[in-house]
């Protein structure tokens, strides 16, 4: 989920980068080993289920003066989710910059992570946790941070790994030269010039968190029913109870959340963070937040930003690391030996993976489930598409309108991220009631609630690619008097069209995940169903019949990594290389 | 210039390759041996690609030489030394950090107290005409005051030895001159506490105004082709005849045909894998006319050429070279003379130009000829980029093969000669008329 930001330089979006349109042997190896993956933690969670299935926890209850605390635990939840996303990315994103052999694996395994759909994987871990802490609440919890993880720390270690590979050179130079050690280095070259990437993409990755928080805090896997207090708890409770005020109520409060967290969190961060930006010129317009301004205008303040930055800078001079070689090591014999160790234990890791995968399905599938599955996938694919379509031919026009015009897009675009970061699925049961009270038919009615959520990466990428559009270009098709359809074609696509392609992909996959939650619905007793993949891994999850939850998810990433390789990626790099304006 | 004084840097028979994508490695410096005493300043002068700069880096312990060896103080160089210190082209200043912060990294690095640390950085901003500036970040200085930051950083660490890639090429005209002369004043004062300086450069003048020796580079591979000492009194003034003098000798030593080279050798490579410069047509066309008229009348000094039109020799060169093989004007010893082919194309209307330009493009441009000669063979009149792409491929490096496609293009393109489809990536006839 990479975003374009105007004016900043931005790496390519994950799953847009990289040459040929065929996945190479290595995404495939890579492919089955996630898959495999997948395949021992089910089974490990399947031995599980049995001690872990009751959970002493204080049940929910629908009074408002529980909300507040509710809505702090899902905000710890949320941060808790960052820290472990953050350390991931240190770790991961510096291994696979820094080692060859890392990187092999790594970024092709980040691009198909971020594919995998994490809520139909939810319901493994909440079993494998509990199973890890029998008994407590707090596997529970391990397991809605680490769904919240899932589906955030991707794009951040995407983004942290190509700030590492694109250190300005002279830089780099400068570095060496003077004999930095990693650790200096680190601190004095790569996390700021990173810092910029990483916090746009760690605020995205926030935004899309919360959809995840709210689906994971009330989960039912076979006979066991996990609530763990939150805002997502009390929507499931409310849901159960009929209770339209108290889902309102949790709308509010959600806003509420996103709204300060926005404020008084990431605004400041992205102010201070400005500094850090990879320009020699000073950029007209810089972005503001009171609390920053607030916080350096301050009297205790004052006194407090030295102590921390002598903190930080006695961190960074930590003797830590040795001064790097300067000859890179030649290509040697031991080298190529090592390389080609390297590769045996990659393909014997496969071979493993693939013999796992074979007989945890072979017990239980045949190939009947499996075009089910696809069945399905094709059906939730079709979605995907309409909806993708509906929502661009509404939100392009009215994102290029707004775009032209600063005054409004100044205005609209927090409001649209507002938008993005708002959890959907806390709306779908006010969608249901109105689906069940006027008889609507599921399988339509239930899909928009699939582009509830991810419609406004489109409205926002798309306000700020027309927002990014040259004045001049605009000044000349006044000039020439292009008609309306010719100014479409000719003028606005073209100009916007890298940014309205990561806006639809970001929103597609976010799409794809949705209808993990979309396709189901309840109010009360009334359960609506729409056929599809979604639904297909629901049911599965709800069934606790693993094997079926895999093929689902594993049907559901090919699915989307196909549709980022066919369609988004050519696009992209048309796009790139025709229509890039600077 | 004492001959006496030790010895601070050594490089001894040095060779640098490149490795290219098939066969032979690219050789960008060939046998390159040179001394640099104490209290000297000397010059590098060469054009771009004579791998001047990649020796500064071998000498600073950035990159390993493949062949030969350097020493430093008498010892052998195994990565950046603590007696050499560098200024940037680009000035490579952490835009994060402040003027001081960025001054201060090198002693960071050596672990000095922070007391130390401050006092030394602040000296050194002070010697460097920039106090005031202390707290402010990179992107609000001019570029002339972000050199001097660079300068500053480069000389708080203490360095034996200055390391200077090409350190005013980034700054307008005035603003490099003031700096140099600032950097001549605070040298011939001794205020600055290094014992020599190694200067890369592309600017002749700069050169001369600057070092008391200079060693003249050749381009592929980059070999010394002469030592120059310059004996002129500092401060050195740039329209003394002795100092014009010198100039001149030195752009008619660097337009100088090396021996053994054809005619059309300017270039390296021979036959269609010659290594062809991104010259644009307009620029062509441009430079002939301004040759053809007063004062010129046809035959130019290349320096008295190159003062007017702000054009150093990085950007004069490449034209004056392409215009050679195309036999539309003669260089050499640092002339450049229209042919009579010139004459006549200044004279013609812009169709006429066109079908002259192509004339002389596939008659001796050898790779033109061939894609034109390819086109003409097939049935269809088309084929695809990737296959001359290949055929270049052979000889040079990806880098230089995607150079010289696309100058070749633009020219096929100017001459009406070929015309080529970017997306589809495939060479034609068919020119949209």
């Amino acid at each position: 989920m990479a975003m374009i930001r105007k004016d900043r330089p931005v790496a390519k979006p994950l799953g847009l980068g990289g040459e040929g349109l065929l996945p190479n042997l290595y995404d495939l190896a890579i492919f089955v080993l996630i898959a495999g993956v997948f395949v021992l933690i089910a089974h490990g969670a399947h031995e599980m289920t049995a001690p872990a299935a009751r959970l002493a926890s204080e049940p929910i209850t629908l009074d408002p003066a529980n909300l507040p605390e509710y809505a702090l635990r899902t905000t710890l939840r949320m941060f808790a989710a960052i820290l472990v996303s953050l350390l991931f990315t240190f770790v991961v994103a510096t291994l696979a910059a820094k080692s060859r052999k890392a990187e092999l694996v790594i970024v092709p395994a980040l691009d198909i992570l971020q594919s995998v759909p994490v809520l139909g994987f939810l319901t493994f871990t909440v079993v494998f946790f509990l199973g890890l802490f029998p008994g407590s609440e707090f596997g529970a919890e391990c397991a809605a941070i680490f769904a919240i993880f899932t589906s955030q720390a991707w794009n951040m270690a995407f983004s942290f790994y190509q700030s590492l590979r694109t250190v300005p050179r002279d830089l780099d130079e400068v570095s060496r030269h003077f004999q930095l050690s990693p650790w200096l280095r680190f601190w004095r070259l790569e996390a700021p010039f990173a810092a910029p990437g990483l916090i746009w993409n760690t605020m995205m990755s926030m935004s899309g968190g919360w959809f995840f928080v709210v689906a994971s805090e009330a989960i039912t896997v076979g006979d066991t029913t996990v609530k763990l207090p939150g805002i997502g708890s009390w929507l499931a409770v409310a849901i159960d109870a009929k209770d339209i005020h108290a889902v309102i109520l949790a709308v509010l409060v959600m806003a509420a959340v996103i709204l300060a967290y926005d404020q008084l969190l990431f605004r400041p961060i992205v102010a201070w963070a400005d500094k850090f930006r990879f320009e020699q010129t000073a950029a007209p317009r810089r972005p503001r937040s009171w609390v920053y301004d607030l916080w350096r205008r301050g009297k205790v303040v004052r006194r407090l930003s030295p102590a921390i930055g002598w903190m930080a800078a006695r961190i960074s001079r930590l003797p830590l690391g040795f001064a790097r070689p300067a000859r890179p090591a030649h290509n040697s014999g031991t080298g190529r030996l090592r390389d080609r160790l390297w590769l045996l234990a990659v393909l014997a890791a496969v071979a493993y993976a693939l013999w796992r995968i074979a007989l945890f399905t072979h017990a239980s599938l045949s190939a009947e489930d499996v075009l089910a599955a696809i069945g399905f996938g094709l059906l939730t694919l079709a979605r995907v598409v309409v909806l993708i379509a509906l929502a661009s031919v509404i939100w392009v026009p009215i994102g290029v309108w707004i775009g032209l015009r600063p005054w409004a897009a100044t205005r609209v675009q927090p409001v649209a991220q507002f938008l993005a970061a708002f959890p959907a699925n806390v709306l779908f049961p006010m969608a249901v009631v109105v689906i069940v009270r006027e008889h609507l038919d599921p399988d339509i009615w239930l899909s928009p609630l699939m582009v509830l959520g991810t419609q406004w990466y489109i409205l926002f990428n798309v306000i700020a690619g027309a927002s990014a559009f040259p004045t001049d270009l605009r000044e000349v098709s006044t000039l020439f008097r292009l008609r309306t359809w010719q100014w479409w074609r000719k003028v606005i696509v073209p100009g916007i069209l890298p940014y309205y392609v990561t806006g639809a992909l970001t929103a597609s996959g976010g799409s794809w995940n949705a209808s993990i939650v979309a396709e189901v619905a309840s109010w009360g007793d009334t359960r609506l169903r729409a056929a599809g993949l979604g639904s297909y891994i629901a049911d599965a999850s709800a069934a606790g019949d693993y094997p079926r939850v895999v093929l689902g998810i594993v049907v559901m990433s090919v699915m989307v990594v196909a549709c980022n390789r066919l369609v988004w990626r050519p696009l992209y790099r048309l796009a790139e290389r025709r229509f890039r304006l600077d | 210039m004492d001959t006496a004084a030790p010895t601070l840097v050594e490089v001894d028979r040095v060779r640098q390759l490149y490795p290219k994508g098939s066969g032979e490695n690219l050789l960008v410096l060939d046998d390159v041996s040179m001394k640099l005493r104490k209290d000297e300043i000397v010059s590098l002068l060469g054009r771009s690609g004579c791998g001047k700069s990649s020796l500064l880096r071998i000498i600073a312990g950035l990159m390993p030489a493949s062949e030969g060896k350097v020493a430093i103080g008498g010892r052998d160089v195994a990565g950046p030394a603590q007696e050499v210190a560098m200024v940037f082209q680009t000035f490579a200043l952490f835009p994060w950090l402040t003027v001081l912060e960025n001054v201060e990294i090198g002693l960071e690095a050596l672990r000095i107290d922070s007391a130390e640390r401050h006092k030394r950085a602040l000296a050194a901003i002070d010697l460097i005409g920039l106090d005031g500036y202390e707290s402010a970040y990179p992107k609000e200085l001019s570029g002339g005051m972000r050199q001097r930051v660079g300068l500053a950083r480069a000389l708080v660490v203490h360095p034996k030895v200055l390391l200077m890639d090409e350190p005013f090429s980034a700054l307008d005209v005035l603003t490099a001159e003031t700096l140099r002369t600032d950097l001549l004043d605070l040298w011939s004062e001794g205020r600055m506490p290094i014992s020599s300086i190694l200067l890369v450069t592309h600017n002749i003048e700069e050169a001369v105004l600057m070092s008391d020796r200079i060693l003249v580079f050749s381009s592929n591979p980059g070999r010394v082709v002469a030592e120059i000492p310059v004996t002129l009194p500092m401060p050195r003034n740039r329209l003394d005849p002795a100092f014009r003098q010198m100039v001149d000798d030195i752009y008619a030593l660097m337009t100088a045909r090396p021996a053994g080279k054809q005619a059309q050798g300017a270039f390296p490579g021979t036959g269609i894998s010659m290594l062809l410069p991104r010259v644009s047509p307009n620029l062509m066309a441009g430079l002939m006319e301004t040759l053809a008229a007063a004062p010129y009348h046809g035959h130019a000094d290349l320096p008295a050429l190159a003062g007017p039109l702000h054009m150093e020799i990085d950007d004069l060169f490449p034209v004056a070279e392409t215009l050679q093989l195309l036999r539309f004007a003669e260089l050499a010893e640092g002339d450049l003379r229209l042919t009579e082919a010139g004459r006549r194309f200044v004279d013609l209307d812009p169709d006429g130009r066109k079908r002259l330009f192509a004339q002389h493009l596939l008659a001796y441009v050898p790779l033109a000829g061939h894609i034109r000669r390819v086109l003409d063979e097939r049935g269809a009149h088309r084929a695809p980029a990737s296959r001359f792409r290949d055929e270049l491929e052979d000889h040079m490096s990806e880098q230089f093969a995607d150079q010289t496609l696309r100058s070749v293009t633009s020219w096929g393109r100017y001459a009406e000669s070929f015309a080529y489809d970017e997306a589809t990536g495939v060479f034609s006839l068919d020119n949209p008329s």
